[in-house]
């Protein structure tokens, strides 16, 4: 598949590439799941050290060991050559080690002042010293050109002062090493310039800097140090003077497991569902559509792709069609059937099912057995009169087991002490077992690991092939674009970008989506 | 290695002390609190007693059956106690019989009327709250400790503070019956206790055979995952507010009965018992867990233990102290009952897959907040003092 023998960074040559903070044979795993394997990275001083891979590589994760986030399984991490351990983000913090988080981590409720001062307040003689603290806010907004007042509450911000927010925040620190995991995914081309220049000053203040970013070339701009993992692997180092960006998405992407090929044979039926000029809006920013008069056919047997950055609105898109969020604009026509205006209920009972991203967040009741989670669906088909049929039950839950392979000691079984991806299957299945036309699937492969994710889209391949499902499936993940699908619809900022047939290349969906434009 | 094999021979239901004591702890506590009063009074351990507890268990059984469906969603309803102060109320005021001065006539509604028009008082009651808890997201907390006022003022209005001491009727008029409802006794038993029975078991049987049942467990247990499976989950909320409300009418009903009157200030605080009956059932307060046999098995243990306590002479103080510890120790219970079930899960999956919930691909955008909520779910077990045993 791979090098077993990751490819070791470059020995330390000129006395400018000091190592600062490095992690030596780091691995850590979730369960049987190895989301690391025996990783060496190394953090450069007064530099910046990118590190590129796609979802799931494990870079959030190395950068969660880095910070004092989670603990390695195995391995050590050097911080000017001494081993040190942290057992959380303050231990790392009290080193000069702090992290922007993907994900945002303010309390929305709070002031700016309040909150880049959250747990550090300044302290005076009458209790907390806010005019000092407002002060010190102020200071930090300005180097960033972003002159917020201190007290505006964080939920009045729009996202991308959000995002600069935390960027003060992790700033006010005094961090010598500062880990950015995606600090431009909600910022503006404008704020992003500065945010560059924030980089540069502080790296001529000596400040090391550990980047993440999907936005390639992006990334290439600010780095001096390029670092590839791919599914938990070091696979590739390299000093920016010396690649471009074709040399990390080869080394990105590589090669790709078999997740099987679109299901030939069958001729394509009617047009099964129709996203007819589909416009969904922004909850958080008002005249902002999340989706923009988006319009696509699906006819049944057919395999549908949907691939696009995170924001591209497909997760929006996909909840829009199976009900739960209302449309702005446009129609949904399922089987020549507007079904705009009913609900979730309703359209299940049409024919028309999600199989949501978050499978503990939206797919399962966690209280719930295997079976029950399997039968929620499906209640209606064995209920007599009044009262369910266990046996009936039984037979719904037996048969869902069988046609998604869920490997479990029965239907009684916790649905807890599943993996992840027969907990996957589970809401598969539930979904299945009420006989659908149309199955939409939001990241169907995310959290499961390759061997699963080959089964599940076996799983849907097969349903097109034999059921004549109309299947719509989104990812993150370009390698699984070229899978089952029969077609690839790109999707960025609201709208469809690109199209593409089942021949498509890694390099054109990527370029089509914005996240790399490859010459 | 010898942890996980003890897992995995719980798993296959070998014998352990500790947890069947600890699953089967409302019965073994009702157990104990009648081998303990019956060893301190001689009164304690007969029929009679027995009957007589039951009957004042009855009420509380109805009230927690109501409760129990309304937790078992996620929510909570404090209104009960008003609600049964209030619905006891108007059946004393129906009782009374309804003049329209406007036709010069008086009506005196048969006692079947009465009890479907308390009921349906009762069930008026618990829409509001489920309509404002459903549909209008006012937190459960709130709304039902809004309508506890409301319920209990109405009835101090209706009443202006007295009480309907003549709930007999009359022969005349065609009204008699109402001690039907509590205070007789068919075979023996205490009519309010039957119907407790009844109520027990269509309860039992709506939760466990009907898709209702299905909704209520699923809509507490995950109301997104409920909603995208198709269930109904507002009308869901507000059918188990209606039939707490519901509930509460018919144990108003009984109490006046058993009490031959009705009062503006009857059930006061009952809400509280209510919730102790079910959580000493070992429902979680988090919803979707929980069942009608463990909810009855609590309300008859702080039934059994506050009628024993009265009957050894213990002053109502330390009653309430007792009750109160009781609580406590239920609710502790419950929380290690759960953790430990899910520390069970993560050893039993060991081998073969992740623990729950863990990403397989931390790193992918999108499973950043599933590897942080792990993150701090292991924390929080973490934090916890190893409660397995």
């Amino acid at each position: 598949m791979m090098p077993s023998s990751p490819i070791q960074p470059a020995p330390v040559s000129e006395p400018a590439d000091d190592i600062v903070l490095s992690a030596r044979d780091v691995a850590k795993s979730f369960g049987s799941v190895q989301a690391l394997k025996t990783v060496n990275f190394d953090v450069y001083r007064g530099q910046v050290t990118t590190l590129f891979g796609e979802n799931g590589a494990g870079k959030s994760t190395l950068m969660k060991i880095l910070s004092g986030v989670m603990q390695p399984t195995s391995g050590e991490i050097l911080l000017e050559g001494e081993p040190v351990r942290f057992s959380s983000t303050t231990d790392a913090q009290r080193l000069g080690i702090s992290i922007i988080h993907q994900e945002l981590s303010l309390a929305p409720n709070l002031s700016v002042r309040d909150n880049i001062f959250m747990g550090r307040e300044i302290k005076g003689a009458m209790g907390i010293d806010y005019a000092e603290e407002a002060r010190q806010t102020r200071a930090l907004m300005e180097e960033l050109d972003e002159p917020i007042d201190p007290l505006t509450p964080v939920e009045d911000l729009r996202l991308g002062q959000q995002q600069i927010v935390e960027i003060a925040r992790a700033l006010s620190v005094n961090s010598r090493i500062l880990i950015m995991d995606e600090p431009t995914s909600a910022l503006s081309a404008t704020e992003v310039e500065v945010l560059f220049r924030v980089i540069r000053d502080l790296k001529s203040r000596g400040v090391s800097i550990v980047y993440i970013s999907h936005h390639l070339e992006e990334a290439l701009l600010i780095t001096e140090h390029a670092v590839v993992l791919r599914d938990g692997v070091m696979t590739a180092y390299a000093r920016r003077a010396d690649i471009d960006l074709e040399w990390i998405v080869r080394n990105m992407v590589g090669e790709n497991f078999d997740l099987g090929s679109p299901p030939t044979g069958h001729a394509l039926g009617e047009i099964a569902l129709s996203l007819d000029d589909v416009s969904i809006a922004d909850t958080a920013v008002p005249d902002r559509s999340v989706v923009d008069h988006l319009s696509l056919d699906v006819r049944a047997g057919e395999i549908v792709c949907i691939y696009g950055l995170m924001g591209a609105g497909r997760t929006e898109l996909l909840e829009c069609v199976a009900g739960r969020v209302p449309l702005s604009g446009g129609r949904v026509v399922l089987e020549g059937e507007d079904v705009s205006h009913l609900s979730i209920a309703e359209r299940i009972a049409k024919g028309l099912v999600l199989v949501p991203e978050d499978r503990q967040r939206d797919g399962l009741v966690q209280t719930m057995s295997v079976g029950e989670n399997l039968s929620l669906a499906s209640i209606k088909a064995f209920t007599r009169w009044l009262l369910t049929s266990g046996n009936r039950e039984r037979g719904v839950v037996d048969e869902s087991i069988a046609n998604v392979h869920i490997k479990t000691d029965g239907p009684s079984a916790e649905i807890g002490s599943l993996s992840g991806g027969n907990q996957q299957k589970v809401v598969i299945g539930k979904m299945l077992a009420t006989h659908p036309r149309v199955v939409v699937l939001d990241e169907p492969s995310r959290g499961i690991d390759i061997g699963a994710k080959a089964e599940v889209f076996k799983l849907l391949a097969e349903g097109a092939a034999k059921k004549g499902l109309a299947v719509v499936f989104s990812t993150s993940e370009v390698g699984e674009c070229l899978s089952i699908a029969h077609r690839i619809v790109v999707m960025s900022r609201g709208r469809i970008a690109a199209e593409f047939g089942a021949d498509a290349s890694k390099e054109q969906i990527m370029a089509a989506s914005g996240e790399a434009v490859v010459a | 290695m010898s942890k996980h094999s003890q897992a995995a021979e719980r798993q296959r239901g070998g014998f352990d002390l500790g947890r069947l004591l600890l699953e089967g702890r409302a019965f073994f506590a009702l157990i104990a609190i009648i081998i303990i009063f019956s060893s301190l009074s001689p009164v304690y351990f007969s029929t009679s007693n027995f009957l007589t507890m039951s009957s004042h268990v009855a009420i509380f059984g109805l009230l927690s059956i109501g409760m129990l469906l309304v937790i078992l969603t996620g929510g909570i309803d404090l209104s009960v106690g008003s609600t049964l102060g209030l619905c006891g109320v108007v059946a004393g005021f129906l009782m009374q019989g309804v003049s329209f001065d406007m036709f010069g006539v008086t009506l005196y509604p048969p006692v079947w009327v009465v009890v479907i028009l308390t009921c349906a008082v009762g069930a008026f009651i618990g829409a509001i709250n489920g309509v404002l808890i459903a549909y209008f997201k006012v937190p459960a907390f709130v709304a039902t400790l809004g309508l506890l006022y409301v319920a209990r003022g109405v009835a101090l209005l209706m009443t202006d503070g007295l009480t309907y001491n003549n709930l007999g009727g009359s022969a005349e008029l065609g009204n008699t019956g109402f001690d039907w409802l509590g205070f007789n006794r068919l075979f023996g038993v205490p009519v309010g206790v039957l119907i407790l029975a009844v109520v027990a078991i269509v309860a039992l049987l709506a939760l466990s055979r009907t898709p209702f049942g299905r909704w209520v467990y699923s809509t507490g247990g995950n109301a997104r995952a409920a909603e995208l499976s198709g269930v109904p989950v507002k009308r869901v909320q507000v059918s188990v507010y209606v039939l707490s409300g519901i509930c509460a009418a018919i144990a108003g009903l009984v109490l006046s009965s058993q009490l031959t009157s009705a009062g503006p200030t009857a059930g006061t605080t009952y809400e509280l018992t209510a919730i102790a009956g079910v959580v000493i059932g070992g429902a979680a307060l988090t919803g979707g867990r929980g069942n009608v046999r463990g909810t009855l098995l609590g309300a008859f243990v702080i039934g059994f233990l506050s009628d024993g306590l009265v009957i050894i002479g213990v002053s109502s103080y330390w009653q309430t102290v007792f009750t109160g510890a009781v609580i406590v120790l239920a609710v502790l219970l419950n929380s290690i009952q759960y953790s430990g079930r899910k520390k069970r899960v993560d050893k039993v999956s060991e081998p073969g897959s992740p623990n729950p919930g863990a990403p397989a691909n931390p790193s992918s955008p999108s499973s950043n907040a599933d590897a942080a909520r792990v993150t701090s779910e292991a924390e929080s077990t973490a934090g916890k003092p190893a409660t397995q045993h």
